[in-house]
């Protein structure tokens, strides 16, 4: 087996042996156990009487929600005016000019919503405040605000809890203080003595060997890419992302980049199995995320080791697999690892440009963020594969006759209802705001925008239409990566993925509080010899299912049309 | 919403004191005593700087190793990929332009020879490495223009290439850079 395959598995198997433990962890620390971590406590405690917050005060979840609501325009309406304001604002040692309103609507909600679509480079369009008072804080309440959303989630799965689902604030705070905090801060170093820049100095300047003046942007980086992993926000500082020689230098950091962002969404399937004390329960879920997981990744990999058909036939030797986007020093089978595990998980961060990618490739990464579920962002990854699972045991109490049950509380009509629409959410307002772009860019063709529609698409044929596909699809999963080739920089895209990247952040925030509150408000029913067990891999195949069918069923149409279409016309 | 409201605001001030102002100067202290002191590593020659050890730049005269093709044309001010589909056919003759160049420039390699990277723009625009085989491939050109010995010029090529991570993992790379400075400071 060679060097570049090893550094894949080895990557993953290290995941998997920090998720563990990392899951237990999480569990103990929402739990309110005792953790190696408490000597944090003093801090917390002057947070929360800084913030004047009692957290013995219970929630219900309607109470959870408005304190999640409330807490999140506060920083909308921050994050917007900073980014207004930045050319005006302290630590710009390159004098960048502030964002215009539109690109400024989209950056705010964008890293609001733990999406980071990045409409602007980092490089120009960004400040060193903005950089770290806007985006890396964001990084961090963002990932955290899932993550409570979660916990309450968990709490409600519990037996006679009814309205005391715990305190969201606590949730909340914790998450940053005792999760990712104290493990970005362990990455920062890393990172930094490994050739990310930590410094506020601006630009430098050197004349090159063959004489050439080259200026060199850098900054405080090695700190937000940390976290921009470990939230699983993915966006990054320079425009090229972690493709990007300071913010990714070398293959030691892009194993930790890519372990950082794939250990808490699996470390929270492993603490749902600790925290409930339903371990079996966890692997059955582990284990359909893995499969799928499998299924988008070996097409990719397999793909991209190949290499491209049209430049095999013009004589090159592709050794080690496809190059156009790619790096040297991560190589086709790392770069492809890295661009299934940021789709799935919605990071969005790239080592690769998925532009140039293989069709094959590109219609698993955008399954990927269509499904959405596959361990998934931080909190609300398992969020959303919870409202799979209510449909599959809706569906299973159907086939075999029987009142639906889950943890022991019926699923009746008020809570299916709620599910359908999340289910349904996703897809609609990908292939309506595809739908509008692609009209636009025809009929509209010549409006006098930033970027004119029909200067939009960056590739002709079927790999243009996917470019606004992906920009969509990876909106509503607020996954944030893009086919970047795509002129998105202009008010059209700017406000359409801004509404598509909110309705696909807090509807499905909303939908499983709704439904996780009304269940937990509900009649124990013990477990008896007809009730539908959820640990056992049947249930599992059922899940996997109904995510199959959903998704493929949605999608399969403009996935037809766009890379389908263009992998069979790629000899 | 009000009773959450005042409570929000407060929480957010301390949270943006913690997590952007007091994390990052933590790590900014630290970065001092890293090998750039957190400004980047660089590189000097005859007591000039040069480059950025990490940042590829551009070399287009045939006495120096040519990196890989980038679409920002290494200007590290910013940074990109072509974003080229790979069915898009303009840029499947861009990338024939650049094999007609290459073999027009280092004559006597057949195509097959060529590995995609010297044919291909990088992710970021500003990749420093190239694989072995990228480098190699280079080497008769460098060394005749040169006036140096191929095996020297190999022996240069083989002294500079580093291999996987712990030798076990990802792939081996030779930095553009690094190779051409020392090929600068090589006595004919």
């Amino acid at each position: 087996m060679n060097t570049e395959l090893m550094g894949v598995i080895f990557t993953y198997l290290l995941t998997l042996a920090i998720a563990i433990p990392l899951g237990r962890y999480i569990a103990k620390v929402f739990k309110g156990e005792k953790t190696w971590l408490d000597f944090l406590a003093p801090l917390d405690r002057f947070i929360f009487r800084f913030s004047g917050i009692d957290t013995k005060r219970e929630m219900n979840w309607k109470q959870h929600l408005l304190a999640l609501l409330t807490i999140n325009s506060v920083w909308l309406i921050y994050a917007f005016v900073c980014l207004m304001a930045q050319g005006h604002l302290p630590l710009n040692p390159d004098a960048n000019p502030g964002q215009s309103a539109d690109t400024a609507f989209n950056t705010a909600i964008s890293f609001l919503v733990n999406c980071n679509l990045q409409h602007y480079s980092g490089e120009s369009g960004a400040t060193y405040f903005t950089q770290h008072f806007v985006f890396m804080f964001l990084h961090f309440v963002s990932a955290a605000t899932g993550i409570a959303a979660l916990v309450v989630v968990f709490r409600a799965m519990k037996d006679k809890v009814a309205d005391k689902l715990g305190n969201f604030w606590e949730y909340f705070v914790k998450s940053i203080t005792r999760v990712l905090l104290p493990i970005s801060f362990v990455i920062a170093v890393i990172f930094a003595f490994n050739g990310m820049t930590t410094s506020y100095a601006g630009k430098d300047t050197f004349i090159s060997m063959q004489g050439d003046t080259v200026h060199v942007s850098r900054g405080p980086v090695a700190p937000l890419v940390a976290i921009k992993h470990l939230g699983t926000n993915g966006g990054g500082w320079f425009g090229a992302n972690s493709a990007h020689p300071i913010e990714n230098p070398n293959y030691l950091t892009n194993t930790v980049e890519l372990v950082a962002q794939c250990v808490i969404p699996i470390a929270l399937v492993f603490a749902l199995g600790f925290y409930l004390n339903k371990k079996k329960f966890s692997y059955v879920i582990f284990g359909v995320m893995t499969l799928g997981m499998l299924m988008l990744l070996i097409p990719t990999m397999n793909a991209e080791l190949q290499g491209n058909p049209a430049i095999a036939k013009m004589g090159i030797s592709q050794p080690t697999g496809a190059m156009e986007g790619k790096e040297v020093r991560f190589g086709p089978a790392n770069s492809a690892y890295w661009s299934i595990m940021t789709t799935i998980i919605s990071t969005g961060s790239v080592n690769s440009m998925h532009d140039s990618a293989m069709p094959v490739s590109g219609t698993m990464m955008m399954l990927g963020m269509m499904i959405n579920c596959f361990y998934g962002g931080c909190g609300v990854g398992f969020l959303n594969f919870y409202i799979f699972i209510i449909v599959a045991v809706f569906i299973s109490g159907l086939m075999v006759g029987r009142t639906p049950e889950f943890l022991g509380r019926k699923i009746e009509a008020r809570e299916m209802k709620i599910a359908s629409l999340i289910a349904l959410l996703h897809p609609f307002i990908i292939l309506v705001g595809l739908a509008i772009s692609s009209y636009v860019a025809v009929n509209v063709a010549g409006a006098d925008w930033a970027v004119k529609p029909s200067a939009w698409l960056n590739n002709p044929g079927t790999h243009g239409f996917s470019e606004m596909l992906y920009e969509y699809t990876s909106s509503a999963a607020n996954n944030g990566s893009g086919f970047e080739g795509l002129g998105d920089g202009n008010i059209f895209w700017n406000y359409t993925t801004g509404i598509v990247m909110i309705l696909g952040r807090f509807l499905p925030i909303i939908g499983p509080l709704a439904i996780a509150g009304l269940l937990a408000n509900k009649k124990y029913i013990p477990e008896s010899a007809g009730t539908l067990k959820s640990d056992t891999s049947t249930f599992g195949l059922m899940i996997f299912a109904v995510i199959v069918i959903i998704a493929a069923l949605s999608f399969f149409p403009s996935l037809a049309l766009g890379p389908i279409a263009e992998h069979f016309s790629l000899k | 919403m009000k009773t959450y409201l005042l409570p929000s605001i407060k929480l957010t001030l301390i949270l943006i004191v913690l997590t952007a102002g007091i994390y990052p100067l933590a790590i900014a202290g630290i970065g001092k005593f890293t090998p750039g002191k957190g400004d980047g590593e660089t590189i000097t020659y005859k007591g000039r700087v040069v480059g950025y050890a990490n940042i590829g730049q551009k070399f287009t005269k045939d006495e120096y190793f040519w990196g890989r093709p980038s679409a920002v044309d290494y200007n590290a001010a910013g940074s990109g990929g072509s974003n080229k589909g790979p069915s898009n056919p303009d840029y499947l003759k861009q990338v024939e332009g650049r094999i007609d160049d290459f073999m027009k420039h280092n004559p006597g390699v057949t195509r097959s020879q060529i590995p995609a990277e010297l044919v291909t723009a990088s992710g970021s625009g500003l990749d420093p490495d190239l694989s072995p085989a990228g480098a190699k491939v280079q080497v008769a050109r460098v060394a005749k223009v040169r006036g140096l010995s191929a095996d020297a010029v190999n022996k240069l090529v083989d002294e500079h290439t580093e291999g996987p991570w712990l030798g076990l993992f990802g792939p081996a790379k030779v930095n553009v850079l690094k190779l051409n400075v020392a090929l600068d400071g090589l006595k004919k």
